[in-house]
């Protein structure tokens, strides 16, 4: 075993060279984007066994257990119903205000849960980061499958208020199936390139909470934001209307509701519904991927 | 354990030639750590003044310097053992290696991909030590049915279902020793061109801590690199014939075992 001592009995090549000769690859390099996208398919169970698993554990120490992942978005409604049913006794014009609220929250619920989440999907993960490879993708977009579960939680929730409200069964309901795809696709690519930002700015965490309560304002989650385009300048009048998650919420209420007033005609809804999340799925993906070398840094 | 059992034709090519696991070119690691403030900072005042003053270097924002320029070459059927006090940059090295942690400066080449195992991998404390293995083995990149067969084989060899069903109870609830057992076992659970190992076997008991010995001996046998980071010297005697001492991220001593302890332990000793 003399010869161990010797770093380097190698016949005067440098360290680059001896690792080229023997096919050996840079640590931790980032891999080209179509086998990026191979990575993240080869670990599909791992994201929905760790997205499923992120859920059951969130309410692991609660006395009611799962009973949660139902029990939330029942309380979401009955405190909405409960201020602008009961107290306020506000209808603002809507026709079923209640089902109408009941949707607006739920869907962007799911927009602004995800969003939090993967803000801080770097950050957050850094243990596991440090201690396992993956391609790290696969938490942001974990985060989105775990609150895609609660959402299908809330729409069951969603189908029984709705019906109670005097809503009749069509067939345009199967048009929430395609909604609710295209949004999820939406939230992955946000949730990606957020995951990107916030593992670089640290100040992330602490601006997203008001942006995405401005983003609420804005997405006619408890109103109608039709009486928008009397007070504001028509440039910001029309960026309310292209609002992704405006758009989400209105196609969700345009399939459950009969009689929902739409801000813009519903097939331009479905062109941009498409086109928001095809920007945002895709792009966020590419951005997240450019920095996937760098996610292990504190 | 005084020579390698590697037979010739896998441990070096056609001319004899040993082939390279692990090339380290000279790296440096640096960390970044947020929210490090020091006292001037610790307003709002404070940190508004700053910023208006556009200070050049951000007093909530410290780099740590661990790793200062390492060079070596460690090579097929080797077992590493890194030496060197608290903070001297073993871990962090372990980590660039295992590309979970870029360089900042140089280059670290591997063959395939190294797996660390180290005291620190957090897996779900809320979830059962089953489901653990089920999402550790999913993670190294094991299919749905290769878990299922590793699954059991798995709690058998880690011995946490010994005394009691734990493997149901949320890992949370387990003692330190018990979690590192697990941990050992799914990493041990995979063929690794390189595996890496940080303290993780300095929990187990005497029991495991043989079982877990003779794994890493077959794991080599396998072809293999290991490379070992432990602060018990008798352990790293048992399993290594090179190691490398770190001191202040520079390497100190590159050597047989023997002759590297002997010189940490006098160093320790006279310190």
């Amino acid at each position: 075993m003399a010869n161990t001592a010797v770093a380097d009995a190698d016949s005067g090549l440098t360290r680059a060279q001896l690792a080229a000769r023997h096919g050996l690859s840079v640590a931790g390099a980032r891999p080209t984007l179509a086998a990026y996208v191979k990575q993240v398919w080869f670990y599909r169970h791992f994201i929905t066994t760790y997205a499923n698993a992120k859920a059951v554990s969130a309410f692991s120490q609660a006395r009611l257990g799962q009973m949660w992942q139902v029990l939330t978005p029942l309380t979401n409604a009955a405190v909405y119903y409960l201020i602008f049913g009961v107290i306020i006794g506000t209808s603002r014009n809507v026709p079923n205000f209640i089902a109408y609220l009941c949707v607006g929250v739920f869907v962007f619920n799911f927009a602004q849960l995800v969003i939090l989440g993967g803000t801080s999907a770097i950050t957050g993960n850094l243990g596991l980061i440090r201690a396992l490879h993956f391609p790290r993708a696969s938490l942001p977009i974990a985060v989105t499958l775990t609150q895609l579960r609660n959402l299908l939680y809330a729409m069951a929730v969603l189908v029984v208020i709705v019906l109670a409200t005097g809503e009749p069964i069509t067939l345009q309901w199967l048009l929430v199936v395609p909604a609710m795809v295209l949004m999820t696709i939406f939230n992955a690519g946000l949730a990606m390139a957020l995951a990107r930002l916030g593992a670089k700015l640290t100040d992330m965490k602490q601006i997203m909470p008001f942006v995405m309560r401005t983003w609420m304002y804005g997405s006619g989650v408890l109103y109608s934001v039709k009486a928008f385009e009397q007070n504001l300048p028509a440039v910001l009048a029309h960026l309310v209307n292209v609002n992704p998650l405006l758009i989400y919420i209105e196609l969700v209420r345009h399939a459950l509701l009969e009689n929902t007033v739409l801000t813009s005609p519903a097939p331009r809804l479905w062109l941009l519904a498409v086109v928001w999340a095809v920007v945002m799925g895709v792009g966020g993906f590419i951005y997240f991927w450019r920095g996937e070398q760098e996610y292990g840094r504190g | 354990m005084a020579e390698l059992n590697v037979p010739a034709n896998v441990a070096t090519t056609a001319v004899g030639e040993r082939i390279p696991t692990v090339i380290v070119d000279d790296a440096h690691l640096i960390y970044r750590i947020y929210g490090a403030g020091t006292g001037s900072a610790a307003s709002p005042a404070a940190a508004l003044r700053r910023i208006v003053r556009r200070q050049p270097q951000k007093p909530t924002l410290r780099e740590v310097h661990a790793v200062k320029g390492v060079s070596f070459t460690a090579y097929r059927g080797e077992a590493v053992g890194l030496i060197g006090s608290n903070g001297s940059g073993k871990s962090t090295l372990l980590r660039a290696i295992a590309g979970l942690m870029p360089v900042n400066r140089g280059a670290i080449y591997t063959q395939g991909q190294p797996s660390l195992l180290g005291v620190n991998a957090a897996l779900l404390g809320d979830l059962s030590g089953e489901r653990n293995v089920v999402l550790g083995c999913l993670a190294m990149g094991m299919s749905p049915e290769q878990v299922k067969k590793a699954t059991s084989e798995i709690l058998a060899f880690s011995g946490i279902n010994e005394r009691d069903d734990f493997a149901s109870l949320p890992m949370r609830t387990y003692s330190s020793g018990m979690q590192a057992r697990l941990r050992f076992s799914i990493s041990a659970a995979k063929r690794h061109d390189v595996l890496l190992i940080d303290e993780a076997l300095a929990t187990g008991d005497s029991r495991f801590r043989r079982r877990s010995e003779q794994r890493i001996r077959q794991l080599r046998e396998d072809a293999g690199t290991v490379f070992l980071v432990s602060h018990s010297i008798s352990s790293i005697r048992d399993t290594c014939e090179r190691s490398i001492w770190l001191e202040s991220g520079l390497i100190r001593m590159d050597g047989p075992t023997d002759e590297v302890t002997k010189a940490y332990e006098n160093y320790m000793a006279s310190r």
